[in-house]
């Protein structure tokens, strides 16, 4: 059952342009499990984010650029999810709970027919459905409000604990930054993770190594990232971030009879010569030069 | 409302700890639907939920002492449709988990119920660490979450059971510290409807929870030297019964408020920002002036006047006052 996702704005009612609707469309892209094609879709992504950020002027392109093979994996060659029917009770959950690299997830879910891929200029416009942070009350296919970090894993935790429950073998997937890892209530999420042995449970780290305004190991060291994750109990593996075939092998398989973290290695601002690796470009703009030269380098 | 039909109240009658009846309720609705879960923080003795974990061993979701967690799988297993009550004392649920309740529980609508377990000041001498009294402040603060404090055990078991069904976040205060039954067997319970206890034209009493048989003890003191107070059982915060409180505010010209909880942003506050705007007329807010002193819970009310006395004298003050016709 489609659900309508409907901005709600009383004091605006019978003034200005209509509501903006997302629907799910016909996909710029099918599911695909073919490396080549795999990185054809990320590519593609990381050109709508750099547009996407531009129209808006606002946005953390650092981020998105970081995780987008592990988005582009998951909903193209991983999840079972249907835009036809956005909440249908089988589907696979995907919580984003780095909910700031919000322009990476919406460009991703419109190339995989959530909604119309052009909905995604109206990004952080007044009134658009589109805020800098997702609302699953008006995007399809948006499973928790997140943005606050170190939401996203208790919800995954309870999700993955319901489907047990009820019986049911659909999976949970979690994409944290790794910043977002000094939060404490991952660590609640994880132990209780971990004492349960929740093979149905699956976290990705986007290791891209930065937070806001410096290095994680700089700030609060993080490491050694998956010795903590093993001593909550969890199956943990690292993985090159940017290698969507390698990440799809691992995303495909569970983690036994245990939780699984896959700490993702990637760079900030991926894919751009002079956003990469670089902490500057967390939440930076880039120019209308930079753009250009932004677009072209992800164009070849 | 003749006095055959008022409800019954306090003085030597039986009263009643509400967790009980919330228990055996939750119990009720998990046998007839196995989508009812209880999530809670270690907290399975003080939430009364022993029988529930015998019984449903499997869905008693214990995260262990993690409240942030505890609120966020809450909001998952809604996710994945069941239907949660996350069960922890009112503080803690309250005051430790705010963003999750907020970003979670309310902005994404996932009808978790958060049941804040011996609210008020139910722990009296373990002290302020552990008293829900901000808890109607901060909770009134979050958008569309439902605000209930069932006056007693009936209203409890039919606020439990409207909560399972209603599709959308619910926190709700399950009183501790005893109250008399003062609803009648007939009352029938209406989620988001203020119940007349006792009607009168001179001053409104307007309360919540613990301090409704109060309101009513104090209107029963009242009509004795000749006044005629109307008492409000507010057993809904938010959303709030507007018109029964604007019909209260014309009808009688005098509004005194009591609440379990502090004298800023809950019950005295949502009245007032209210009538303030609409009708306004001289008010009085009995509630928790600050950090409590040592003592223990009938201690405290008393040493706070949030009791008969205190009721009556605040209705008394007013008497001297009228807005303007």
């Amino acid at each position: 059952m489609a659900v309508e996702h409907r901005i709600a704005t009383p004091h605006r009612e019978g003034s200005g342009p209509a509501p903006l609707i997302l629907r799910a469309v016909t996909p710029t892209f099918q599911p695909t499990t073919v490396e080549e094609d795999l990185r054809k879709i990320a590519a593609t992504v990381r050109l709508k984010i750099v547009k996407t950020i531009a129209l808006a002027g606002l946005g953390h392109v650092g981020g998105d650029l970081s995780v987008t093979d592990i988005l582009t994996a998951l909903y193209f060659a991983v999840l079972d999810v249907d835009p036809a029917d956005p909440t249908k009770p089988e589907r696979d959950r995907f919580i984003l709970s780095k909910g700031h690299c919000a322009a990476a997830f919406y460009s991703v879910l419109a190339l995989r027919g959530f909604f119309d891929p052009e909905a995604v200029d109206t990004f952080m416009k007044p009134l658009s459905p589109l805020n800098g942070h997702p609302n699953r009350r008006k995007i399809p296919g948006v499973e928790a409000n997140t943005g606050p970090l170190g939401h996203g894993l208790p919800i995954g935790l309870g999700a993955a604990i319901g489907a047990k429950l009820s019986g049911q073998s659909w999976r949970t997937f979690v994409v944290v930054g790794d910043g977002e890892l000094q939060e404490g209530s991952n660590w609640e999420a994880a132990m209780a993770a971990g004492h349960r042995g929740l093979d149905n449970l699956t976290v990705i780290v986007d290791r891209n190594r930065f937070q806001q305004g410096a290095g994680t190991e700089a700030t609060n060291r993080l490491e050694p990232l998956a010795d903590k994750f093993r001593a909550f109990g969890w199956d943990a593996v690292d993985v090159d971030g940017h290698d969507v075939a390698a990440l799809h092998v691992l995303l495909a398989a569970k983690g036994g009879d245990k939780p699984r973290a896959i700490i993702a290695k990637t760079y900030k601002g991926r894919g751009v010569s002079f956003m990469e690796n670089l902490v500057d470009w967390h939440h930076k703009v880039p120019s209308a030069e930079q753009v250009e030269i932004a677009l072209k380098e992800l164009t070849r | 409302m003749s006095a055959a039909e008022a409800p019954r109240v306090a003085g030597s009658v039986e009263t009643f700890d509400c967790r009980v009846a919330f228990a055996d309720e939750v119990i009720k609705l998990a046998r007839a639907d196995e989508r009812i879960v209880v999530v809670c923080n270690d907290s399975v003795g003080s939430s009364n939920m022993g029988a529930f974990q015998k019984e449903f061993p499997d869905r008693l979701v214990n995260v262990g002492i993690a409240e942030q967690n505890m609120v966020g799988v809450g909001a998952g297993l809604a996710n994945a449709g069941m239907i949660p009550f996350v069960c922890a004392a009112g503080p803690f649920l309250t005051g430790r988990a705010t963003e999750q309740i907020k970003a979670d529980c309310a902005y994404s609508q996932y009808p978790v119920v958060l049941c804040g377990m011996s609210p008020g000041m139910a722990y009296g001498e373990l002290g302020p660490t552990h008293h829900s009294i901000e808890d109607f402040a901060w909770m009134r603060a979050i958008a569309e979450l439902t605000i209930m404090a069932p006056v007693d055990p009936a209203e409890t078991r039919q606020a439990v059971q409207w909560a399972a069904q209603a599709g959308k976040p619910v926190y709700m205060r399950v009183a501790r510290f005893k109250v008399p039954a003062v609803t009648g067997a007939e009352h029938k319970w209406e989620p988001g409807k203020i119940s007349t206890l006792r009607d009168g034209g001179d001053v409104t009493l307007a309360a919540i929870g613990t301090m409704v048989s109060r309101a009513i003890e104090a209107a029963d003191l009242l009509a004795r030297e000749g006044i005629a107070a109307r008492v409000l059982n507010v057993s809904t915060l938010k959303p709030l019964d507007e018109e029964t409180i604007l019909k209260a505010a014309r009808e009688t010209g005098r509004i005194v408020t009591a609440e379990e909880a502090v004298s800023t942003g809950g019950l005295g506050g949502a009245i007032a920002e209210l009538v303030s705007q609409h009708h306004p007329v001289p008010m009085r807010i009995l509630g928790v002036p600050g950090f409590a002193p040592t003592g223990d819970t009938q201690f405290l009310l008393d040493h706070f006047g949030l009791n008969v006395e205190g009721l009556a004298k605040a209705a008394r003050d007013l008497m001297g006052t009228r807005s303007r016709p």
